[in-house]
């Protein structure tokens, strides 16, 4: 008889899927991206993006974690024996993204409460690596930073509060509450951005289309980038949350609502984000664009800077540090269960010890954030592992299963036969060809800039030791686990 | 807004958002 935990609906598994793949990305890494490749004509590639590779892919993890019913090395081992250092690999870059993932949510927890009364006063961005943060330079540590490592530590306690209920009472009830809870915030900051002073502009920037970007190659990489990184794809989410759907589910359909609600998200937040830029160009008297940023200097810097020129700032500034707070801890959750459900599987232990020994492990790692240093060492860590790690590992896994396991037909038989909607050859054709070639290419255009200009201009040995080294660092020690026999009796997560 | 802008913010949105939309639907009478 099967034991292996399930989500108890349909909708809830899709509202964790879609929580882990609504994340921090979807807010700052979306609208600055699309602006900077094209605006609506961006929308171009990045559907196609979506057609040809997002949405495959996910039907392809879907259906390994559906059909093998295991953690993502156990499904890998069982497609093929030499294939499981693959799903370790991807274990372990998701042990390294949780160890830097609960800071970010830590700061933005502490945001929404310097938002009552902008507390980040007339200078945000002194404000943030200064009295916040006391950021050091770069390559130095310094000491632990209480405002980082109290919220963090709460952060920590939420998530493993979480992954120690389990699939159904833990990660399912946890997205049920939170997904509905930041469309609605969400959606609340958006309607009030769009009737903001300025926000048209704001607005005509983002979508007005730029036609001559097309014929551009890095538009094109950069829309794959987008869509790959937004979707958990290759980091061993969607194999293991897929593990827990029932034998009766409709997989292919389930891809196309979580790449599609993805993508909705993301829409939403580039409307939102640009009309507040547009407001505050208007406001300063300078163009939409020379006030575009992404990542973590729009959400810390620049809006806290928007936030104070807004009516209502403390109410709006709450909401917008809440969404934060909501989308990277559903994203968080997701992104440990992945090694939680592989040391359970292959330790045959019980789930409490995989989450206090995983989750332990990865507070104790995440420490190292919360020093004066914690921010530069953030972003070479999340850099590399992104461009070295997750993209490397999607382009090993797909050319893995469809060139040397030739897995595709077998997969596509068992995805058709749970579906509503039948794949074809269009599906094995976007996975044996077009994502592995424009993955490959992503690889060599990030290479060839890496070599030939150092990453944020970081000292030589800091990136080599903190980039470089970790990122390959994973592929290597994967291997190590895979000297381990899997325990004959399933010990079930 | 210039008029190629919002025919691009109509495109996207009916695309992305009536993606979902119709995937949610097809789900819906698949179910029943």
């Amino acid at each position: 008889m099967e034991n292996r935990s399930q989500w108890g609906t349909r909708l809830g598994f899709l509202l964790a899927a879609v929580g882990s793949a609504i994340g921090l990305g979807n807010i700052w890494r979306f609208p600055a991206t699309a602006f900077e490749n094209g605006g609506g004509a961006f929308f171009i590639p990045y559907l196609f993006a979506l057609l040809t590779a997002g949405i495959p892919l996910l039907i392809m993890e879907y259906t390994i974690g559906h059909k093998y019913r295991s953690s993502s090395p156990r499904s890998f081992s069982k497609i093929s024996k030499g294939m499981e250092w693959i799903g370790w690999w991807q274990v372990l870059i998701s042990f390294v993204i949780s160890t830097y993932y609960p800071i970010i949510i830590a700061w933005a927890m502490m945001y929404a409460y310097f938002s009552l009364g902008t507390k980040w006063g007339d200078d945000p961005t002194a404000f943030f690596t200064g009295d916040f943060l006391n950021l050091a330079d770069p390559g130095t540590f310094g000491s632990i930073v209480p405002n980082v490592m109290i919220p963090l530590l709460v952060v920590w306690v939420l998530v493993l509060f979480i992954l120690g209920r389990g699939v159904k009472k833990g990660i399912e009830i946890a997205n049920r509450i939170f997904i509905p809870t930041l469309f609605i915030v969400f959606l609340i900051i958006v309607i009030r951005a769009v009737t903001l002073p300025g926000a048209m502009e704001g607005l005509d920037a983002f979508f007005k289309p730029d036609w001559n970007k097309i014929a551009d190659g890095s538009v094109w990489v950069a829309a794959y980038g987008q869509i790959f990184f937004s979707l958990s794809i290759a980091f061993a989410i969607m194999i293991t949350y897929s593990s827990y759907l029932p034998k009766k589910s409709d997989i292919t359909n389930n891809a196309f609502i979580t790449g599609f609600a993805n993508s909705s998200f993301e829409l939403l937040a580039g409307i939102g984000v640009f009309a507040v830029l547009g407001f505050m160009a208007v406001q300063s008297g300078t163009g939409v664009a020379e006030v575009v940023e992404g990542g973590v200097g729009l959400a810390f810097m620049v809006f806290p800077e928007i936030i104070s020129q807004m009516p209502a700032a403390s109410f709006f500034g709450f909401l917008f540090f809440a969404s934060l707070f909501l989308a990277g801890l559903s994203s968080m959750v997701s992104i440990s269960e992945t090694y939680i459900a592989g040391v359970q599987e292959k330790f045959s232990i019980s789930r409490g010890k995989a989450v206090l020994f995983g989750g332990g492990l990865s507070l104790i790692a995440s420490l190292f954030y919360a020093t004066q240093g914690g921010l530069n060492l953030l972003d070479t860590v999340d850099y590399f592992i992104n461009n070295y790690g997750v993209a490397l590992a999607g382009l090993f896994e797909v050319v893995a299963i469809a060139w040397f396991a030739r897995s595709l037909q077998d997969l596509q038989s068992h995805a058709d036969a749970v579906s509503d909607i039948k794949l074809g050859i269009w599906w094995r054709i976007c996975l044996g060809i077009i994502t592995p070639i424009v993955l490959g290419y992503m690889m060599l255009q990030n290479l060839k800039t890496d070599l030939t200009r150092p990453y944020g201009d970081y000292p030589f040995e800091f990136l080599f030791t903190y980039g470089w080294l970790v990122a390959i660092g994973v592929m290597f020690i994967g291997t190590l686990f895979t000297l381990k026999k899997w325990p004959t009796k399933d010990n079930q997560a | 807004m210039s008029a190629s802008a919002i025919v691009m913010a109509i495109v996207g949105a009916v695309i992305i958002w009536g993606g979902l939309i119709a995937s949610i639907v097809r789900a819906k009478i698949a179910a029943k």
